[in-house]
């Protein structure tokens, strides 16, 4: 995997979520995914965030639970495999 | 701080806020409660309810407004609302509506109602409260299923569209043809607004919250009863999987019922 731009980020309510799937279809560059076998308390699947995140918040909008703040970096990251965050 | 899941995907940790960027979305939106509600997974009903909340917001509208439920699954969500909520009898909120705005012409009155309450149940209520040209917001929810009373057909069920007693489809021989509410309405002289917004997708989310605040400027210039209908995704009445619903919203519902401003008297 080579170095990746991340320009946003979200905190996710795991907590609140139903796992609906809406997010993963609505997300544009494709890095929210459901778990598979991890439930929340409630035994639901949940929302998890990958490298790649723009901020562009279509997550929040489609969002059934309000699960999602978005947030976006003042500056863009670069993330690599190694050195995560720089 | 990164962790690596079995099937090979990096997942970032999403738990707390960064130090270094702005905020461009929250899920604490204004005016409506945070914490679980008990609609089910993948119900539009709550995002529907998030846009005309964010558009009074937007107003600034919130501590002069009455909301009006009806009876149905976005009930449960009016517990959830940080604004006056009232509650009517089924199908009869623009009734109720009307005796509120008379009584408090001051004031932002809308109905949130679903299509089974106001198409089916109380049609004429919205009708004739339109032809008196009320000075209210109505929003209907349309998924075209009863939701909450167990899954039926309603008069907006599209051609082909699955409920608990459509299964195989609604087919227009053996349950007759659904009803274009906003249609109707917009023909009536005495209504400011009408407009059908979905939100199936965000960039249809963005659009419907447009259209709420367009109906609440109408309002607030005392055009006459301004009306959105919502297209919202049920997969629980439609038997489908949650995430294939918003597709089949916009292949089976959007085509009978077209997105778009309808009508609108604002200049």
């Amino acid at each position: 995997m080579t170095d990746q731009t991340v320009r946003g980020t979200v905190v996710i309510d795991v907590e609140a979520c139903k796992g609906c799937d809406l997010c993963i279809d609505a997300c544009k560059p494709g890095v929210l995914s459901m778990t598979t076998d991890e439930t929340n308390t409630r035994g639901y699947r949940f929302a998890e965030l990958s490298v790649g995140c723009t901020g562009c918040r279509a997550c929040a909008d489609v969002c059934p639970d309000f699960c999602f703040q978005v947030f976006r970096f003042h500056e863009p990251k670069s993330w690599s495999p190694e050195g995560g965050f720089s | 701080m990164t962790e690596r899941r079995p099937d090979g995907l990096t997942v970032l940790p999403s738990d707390v806020a960064p130090t270094d960027a702005i905020q461009v979305a929250d899920f604490t939106p204004d005016l409506v409660d945070v914490g679980e509600h008990h609609l089910c997974p993948g119900c539009g009903e709550p995002i529907a309810i998030r846009a005309v909340m964010d558009g009074i917001s937007l107003l600034g509208l919130a501590d002069k407004c009455m909301a009006v439920f009806g009876i149905g699954c976005s009930t449960a969500f009016s517990n959830n609302l940080d604004v006056e909520v009232l509650q009517a009898l089924h199908g009869r909120a623009p009734s109720v509506a009307t005796g509120v705005i008379r009584m408090r012409p001051e004031l932002a009155v809308f109905t949130i109602q679903g299509d089974g309450d106001m198409a089916n149940e109380g049609l004429q209520e919205v009708l004739h409260a339109a032809a008196r040209g009320e000075n209210i917001v109505c929003i209907m929810l349309n998924n075209g299923v009863f939701g909450e009373t167990g899954g039926h057909l309603t008069v907006t069920t599209t051609i082909g569209q699955r409920t608990k007693n459509t299964i195989e489809g609604r087919n227009a021989a053996e349950h007759g043809h659904p009803m274009r509410i906003a249609e109707m309405l917009a023909q009536i002289d005495g209504v400011g607004y009408v407009a059908r917004g979905a939100v199936n997708d965000a960039g249809n989310v963005a659009r419907t919250k447009r259209m709420i605040v367009d109906a609440f400027t109408a309002q607030q210039q005392q055009l006459g009863l301004s009306f959105v209908e919502i297209l919202t995704m049920c997969p629980t009445g439609w038997f489908i999987p949650t995430d294939e619903a918003p597709a089949y919203l916009a292949e089976t519902i959007a085509g009978t019922h077209a997105v778009g401003v309808l009508r609108s008297e604002l200049t």
